[in-house]
């Protein structure tokens, strides 16, 4: 079960009010601790290398496939559709069974639990059995001595599939009203009425393709059958809560006979937070089939043919504003192309909801949401999770508005930011202030009006943006990338070039944290401190290279008052942690950092009021640092402190558990407060086109991004620069392309292209906003993990800015994301 | 059918494997057969630099290193070699290379399954530059790591790992104890399924005896037909240790060169360069480096793909190819080469022996344009070289060579035709770009539309005129921001 699209419910502990509110003994935030503070954190806030780098420059550190193998370790390839959508009449795997070292096939009659994935929608087979719905679908598996003949007799099984008409266009499966799950539409004010009383108004479509996770560790579990019924799943998995409960459900067990374990991934992204579940659940029906060990390593061709995407989204939109560019009425209806089944793509497409808004208030507002069902792969989570999609669209559609008045768009987007300001309605024309320059940004309006009075602070799902930094960030932004100046220097420069243009944008990001669902957003730890003093972390959360373990053990560290190096994370284990959510929506640090701080207090708390037994003071007055327990008598290390405790049978161990604080969320209305808080950021790139080839590279990108007070710098700076050029390779290089019956020709590296390490722009700023997250979270930090991938729509913005520049300004509008060349070409009208 | 044994040198001791079929890669070899984990398995298709190893032999008197793709690469063909996987560089428990020390300080590794890769495109700088000392700056970074990607960091902190290497404490290899034991395992002679001989006569009875082997040399793309494909090879002939056709040599009365066909893209094109700078860029976005240093010139040019790199800039300066067989050699232009889409005219008994590249001409005006989604390590939806020789305002004579635009590697006749003997002006320069869209019907596939392709071909004939009349800032390779911005 997908726990993401779940209803929330109060009585299950999840919101305010709710029945696990009253006495948990690990709900006290981190001031209402009875000791002071450890006066130095000599953990937290310093840029500590990734806990595992030294093993993975040494080749040392193990991805699943490096585990050895158990005796007798078989391994499966998928049999896959060639067809995108058709009857599937008959399976003759005779051709690669008698190959040499072929052991079985697997096919869904094999299956002895559900045929069906426990997801959500309950709508993907796990195999498909009558009929196929997209090129590269799992039909079965082929299983053998090695890889290699796996591999090869799965290409020998014959398929009889009759084909039926496939569906691939995302405009033609709306129009056919051929939906995965059904519209949503958010609406707030008159839209209509405001559109027909705005000064200007400009209607427009928009393309924005997909993105495939491109985690450089392909897919891959390892399913190992274990005595009495109980099962072992090494999955690469960013959820293995949900790959034991999927694995259970298909086997017809229940939850306590499956283990999940993950060390860690090469990679996520995203596309293993629901995708990898597959790859376990198909390895386990074929470890139970044959009785033997099997491990499924997906070759990197079936990977991109099988594991969904980053959803493609089509928009139409239609806009009205005001002379100064702010924007007075939206209605805009998104396209989501979710492939043949729902998986994650409701609340993705929520997200992309919540998202549209960006940073900007919008007064009468319509957005209608729809989930389009295709013959393609089953789209999914991806980095931002529907956010990019929204930000995209209101960011493209500022743009069009800025160059339509022949604004600046920056100036557009300060004008439209949210703010103290009280809502003056359209008629009253109150968007006339001059913006001629960035000082003539509008500055909290003071004036007696009532406190009820609406101001331009609440979000279209009625959430007040209580910690807007944006409008100070742009501007500090602004200034150091001199931004005023390159756009007139860029404007003389583009005058006398021919066929070199260059462009300049300067876009923010807002980005509201936590999972939509509200009762995901808990988490579980556990801590031990074993007699020798060495601290061993384990948590629900799942590392993908994030750095997340190495972050959550400098707060133990730090909550324990020992050295860095005495805490030790292992894998990622159902059996440790169970329930886990997702190590998703960023909030890896913010659930399981807490909860592993909660667990380390715990013990902290027996440790001092032990000492304080001793000394015979306050425990209060004990102080635990630098690997030693201070009491105002004595101060001994923190090993003999602990040799002390178990010998006086002091619990050395501890879980701890923490729930996000004051969300709520109406699913049926889609209001309420679905984020604990936002981050903020904000980019300025400078990109050049050649408009003879629409070839275009990027030249300068500076940004600022707010992490609260970091945990770890180098770590989130890592974030945000991987983070901003992923999500400029969705806007540039990376095209996925179907051919017209359906199969993907972008089909590896070698076809899709990701950035490499000449389209990195050599100069590249990163900068951190010095101000810790106003609402209590871990260290007063802030999430990092997608944020930034919105930043780089700035990129998307300059080359916009830069074929705008090069013919009419309204060829900006034309372009279709990525921006390939032929795409930059086309929109310059070359093609 | 027997298969010799493959020994080479690890960690400074010998290792030695009898058995190994001719098709399995080296990965496979160090991954299933040594149990070495430590390289990994990213696309098995040479693109993203997961599996990157680095091979040292023995080369005029010295050690040559090369960093190259296990994944794609032919297990048989590092006999006689040296192999350094990441788990080589350092000791389990003593200190870090500094390829690998400095990917630590810099924060260059997060997921890290890229990462053994990256250290061993980085271990192979260490060698070819920090040990000779050379610097390295981030261009030259950013060059020689363009075949490794990864996904997480964005390369910065890679990049700049690359740049900090030559700061710490410096780690050498003693290369001549290395040289002395290569010397020690000199591969055989040809045998059994994996055949590999050293002279060009032995070659060439080889192939009249087995001409249903499958000729190999870098394996850059026949290791595709293995790992995606699926094919077996029972016998391959791996024509790289060929003496003969190793070697690059002065040619004709132009000062050109004759390049050995089992002379990696890496040689072939510093030669080329050598000889016409303006090259330079063209040959850096020839695939990636290590795909640059297994693949050959002659492979690349035998294989016929109509989107290879080289065959369009080797027609338009007129190369000349030589097929030997052990019935004589013929000598051919390179355009007549090809009959139709992968199809030659080498005959069952025939390799491709080498290519005879005329030297530049007074006046010779050279352009190689390469369009790509990717700046880097991407395959041309459009390649195309302009040879032109002016005399005076006249075009002397020109050759046009196009990949990505037809069946085979294509020399643009017609243009040529319009072109040459007339005035050089923009006028004769828009006729050309017509009749370039014109002369050919490329096709639409995920690289591009044939409209594009048709379009752009054209306009780059159109660039190629104001490149001619001292125009800059036209082409965004080289295009740089001025310090100002960048201060």
């Amino acid at each position: 079960m997908n726990a993401r699209d779940k209803d929330f419910d109060a009585a299950s502990g999840g919101g305010p009010g709710g029945a696990a509110d009253a006495g948990e003994r690990n709900l006290a935030p981190a001031t209402q601790s009875p000791h002071a503070p450890a006066q130095a954190m000599p953990a937290v806030g310093s840029s500590r290398i990734h806990e595992s780098a030294r093993a993975q420059v040494a080749g040392r550190a193990t991805y699943i496939d490096d585990i050895p193998e158990l005796r007798g370790t078989l391994h499966a390839a998928p049999i896959l559709s060639p067809v995108a959508h058709g009857s599937l009449r008959g399976v003759d795997a005779q051709p690669a069974l008698a190959l040499p070292g072929v052991r079985g096939v697997v096919l869904a009659a094999d299956i002895p639990g559900d045929p069906v994935l426990a997801t959500f929608v309950h709508d993907e087979p796990i195999f498909a059995r009558d009929s196929v719905q997209h090129v590269g679908q799992v039909i079965g598996l082929v299983v053998a001595d090695s890889v290699q003949s796996a591999r090869r007799a799965a290409r020998l099984v014959k398929l009889d599939i009759e084909a039926l008409p496939a569906v691939l266009d995302v405009r033609a499966a709306h129009a056919a009203q051929s939906y995965v799950l059904p519209p949503v539409v958010v609406r707030r004010g008159e839209p209509e009425a405001a559109l027909t009383a705005s000064a200007h108004r400009l209607q427009g479509q928009l393309e924005v393709g997909g993105q495939e996770h491109f985690y450089l560790e392909g897919q891959v579990a390892y399913a190992i059958p274990r005595e009495q019924g109980q099962w072992h799943i090494h999955s690469s998995t960013q959820h293995p809560g949900e790959v034991q409960h999927w694995v259970a459900h298909a086997l017809g067990l229940e939850n306590n006979a499956v283990t999940v374990e993950c060390r860690r991934m090469g990679g996520g992204f995203g596309g293993k937070e629901t995708q990898a579940g597959h790859m376990a659940v198909w390895a386990a029906l074929a470890a139970r089939k044959l009785g033997r060990p099997v491990k499924l390593r997906l070759d990197r061709d079936d990977d991109f043919m099988i594991t969904g995407k980053r959803h493609p989204f089509a928009y139409d939109w239609q806009v009205g504003f005001d002379d100064s560019g702010r924007i007075t009425a939206l209605k805009l209806d998104m396209l989501a192309n979710c492939g043949f089944s729902a998986d994650l793509s409701g609340p993705v497409a929520d997200r992309a909801i919540f998202h549209t808004d960006n940073a900007y208030f919008l007064s009468d507002v319509e957005i209608a949401s729809y989930r389009c069902k295709t013959n393609v792969q089953s789209h999914t989570a991806f980095r931002g999770f529907g956010g990019p999609q929204g930000v995209i669209a209101i960011e493209a559609i500022l743009g069009d508005i800025a160059r339509h008045l022949r604004l600046d768009p920056l100036q557009v987007r300060l004008r439209n930011l949210y703010s103290e300001e009280v809502v003056q309605s359209p008629s009253t024309g109150s968007g006339r202030t001059d913006v001629a320059s960035l000082q003539a940004v509008p500055t909290p309006t003071v004036r007696a009006e009532p406190v009820e009075a609406p101001r331009r602070n609440t979000t279209h799902y009625q959430m007040k943006v209580e910690d807007n930094i944006l409008e100070p960030l742009i501007s500090e932004l602004a200034k150091t990338s001199r931004y005023e100046e390159r756009r007139a220097r860029i404007a003389r420069w583009n005058a006398q070039s021919p066929v070199i243009k260059r462009g300049i944008a300067l876009t923010p990001v807002k980005f509201g944290i936590s999972f939509t669902a509200t009762f995901f957003n808990q988490a579980g730890a556990l801590v031990h401190v074993f007699t020798d003093g060495s601290v061993q972390l384990n948590h629900g959360g799942t590392e993908m290279g994030q750095g997340l373990h190495t972050k959550i053990m400098q707060v133990v560290a730090d909550e324990l008052g020992v050295p860095f190096e005495r805490v030790r994370c292992t894998a990622t284990e159902t059996g440790k942690v169970p329930n886990a959510s997702a190590t998703a929506a960023s909030s890896g640090t913010d659930l399981n950092g807490r909860a592993a701080q909660f667990a380390a207090r715990n013990i902290r708390d027996n440790l001092a009021a032990f000492v304080a037994g001793l000394d015979g003071c306050g425990a209060g007055a004990v102080r635990l640092r630098a690997g030693e327990v201070i009491s105002p008598t004595c101060t001994r290390s923190f090993d003999e402190v602990v040799r002390l405790a178990y010998a006086n049978r002091i619990q050395l161990w501890s879980d701890g558990f923490y729930r996000t604080p004051k969300i709520h969320y109406d699913k049926v209305t889609l209001t309420g407060r679905p984020f604990y808080y936002f981050s903020y950021g904000a980019a300025c790139s400078e990109v050049a086109i050649d408009t003879l080839t629409g070839e275009s590279r990027v030249l300068a990108v500076d940004i600022l991004h707010d992490v609260g007070t970091s945990i770890n710098p180098a770590i989130d700076i890592g974030q945000i620069e991987g983070g901003f050029v992923q999500g400029m390779g969705w806007l540039t290089t990376e095209q996925l392309v179907w051919t017209a019956d359906g199969k993907l020709a972008t089909h590896a590296p070698s076809t899709y292209k990701i950035p490499a390490t000449g389209d990195i722009p050599e100069h590249f700023t990163v900068a951190l906003w010095p101000e810790p997250n106003r609402e209590d979270n871990v260290g007063g930090s802030k999430a990092v993990g997608e944020p930034p991938f919105m930043l780089g729509i700035s990129v998307w913005e300059a080359i916009r800015d830069a074929v705008a520049s090069a013919g009419a300004p309204q060829n900006a509008s034309r372009l279709v994301a990525p921006a390939t060349p032929e795409n930059v070409l086309r929109a310059l009208g070359g093609v | 059918m027997d298969n010799k044994t493959i020994r080479f040198i690890r960690r400074g001791e010998l290792v030695s494997l009898g058995n190994v079929p001719p098709d399995r890669t080296l990965l496979e070899l160090l991954r299933e057969d040594l149990g070495c984990t430590g390289t990994k398995e990213g696309c098995n298709e040479g693109d993203c630099g997961a599996c990157t190893v680095v091979l040292a032999e023995p080369d005029q008197g010295g050690l040559r290193w090369r960093a190259v793709n296990s994944c794609i690469r032919l297990a048989h063909s590092v006999d006689g070699t040296a192999v350094y996987t990441v788990e080589d560089l350092a000791p389990a428990e003593g200190p870090l290379h500094p390829a690998q020390e400095a990917m630590v300080q810099c924060h260059g590794s997060q997921c890290g399954f890229c990462t053994p890769g990256f250290v061993m495109s980085l271990f192979g700088m260490y060698q070819n530059h920090v040990c000779r000392g050379e610097r390295i700056d981030r261009a030259l970074a950013q060059v020689e790591l363009s075949g490794n990607l990864c996904r997480c960091t964005g390369y910065r902190p890679i990049l700049d790992a690359a740049q900090r290497m030559a700061e710490l404490p410096p780690v050498r290899v003693d290369e001549a104890a290395l040289l002395a034991q290569l010397q020690g395992i000199a591969p055989r002679a040809a045998s059994g399924g994996y055949m590999a001989p050293t002279t060009l006569a032995d070659l060439l009875a080889v192939r009249a005896a087995h001409p249903q082997a499958q000729i190999v040399a870098g394996t850059t793309d026949v290791g595709l037909w293995i790992t995606k494909m699926h094919k077996r090879y029972e016998q391959v002939l791996d024509v790289t240790r060929v003496s003969e056709l190793r070697r690059i040599e002065p040619w004709g009365e132009t000062q050109g060169l004759s390049i050995g066909a089992a002379v990696s893209l890496t040689d072939a094109f510093a030669a080329l360069v050598g000889q016409r700078p303006a090259l330079q860029t063209f040959a850096e976005r020839f695939a990636g480096l290590p795909v640059r240093n297994a693949g050959t010139l002659g492979g690349n040019i035998a294989n016929g793909s109509p989107i290879g790199d080289s065959m369009p800039l080797l027609i338009a300066l007129g190369a000349q190819l030589v097929l030997a067989s052990a019935r004589g050699e013929r000598t051919l232009a390179l355009e007549d080469f090809y009959t139709g889409y992968r199809k030659t005219v080498l005959a069952p008994d025939e390799v491709v022996a080498r290519v005879l590249v005329p030297g530049p001409s007074q006046g010779e005006f050279l352009r190689a344009y390469k369009i790509s989604k990717r700046y880097d390590d991407d395959i041309s939806a459009i390649c195309l070289v302009i040879a032109m020789q002016r005399e005076g305002n006249a075009v002397r004579s020109v050759r046009i060579g196009a990949g990505g635009v037809a069946a085979t590697p294509a020399r643009a006749r017609q243009a040529e035709a319009l072109l040459a003997g007339r005035p050089w002006t923009a006028e004769a320069a828009e006729a050309a770009a017509e009749r370039l869209r014109a002369e050919f019907s490329p096709i639409s596939d995920m690289r591009a539309s044939a409209a594009y392709r048709r379009q752009v071909l054209g306009n780059l004939m159109t660039r190629f005129w104001l490149e001619s009349q001292g125009a800059t800032s036209l082409n965004l390779e080289n295009f740089r921001l001025d310090d100002e911005v960048t201060a």
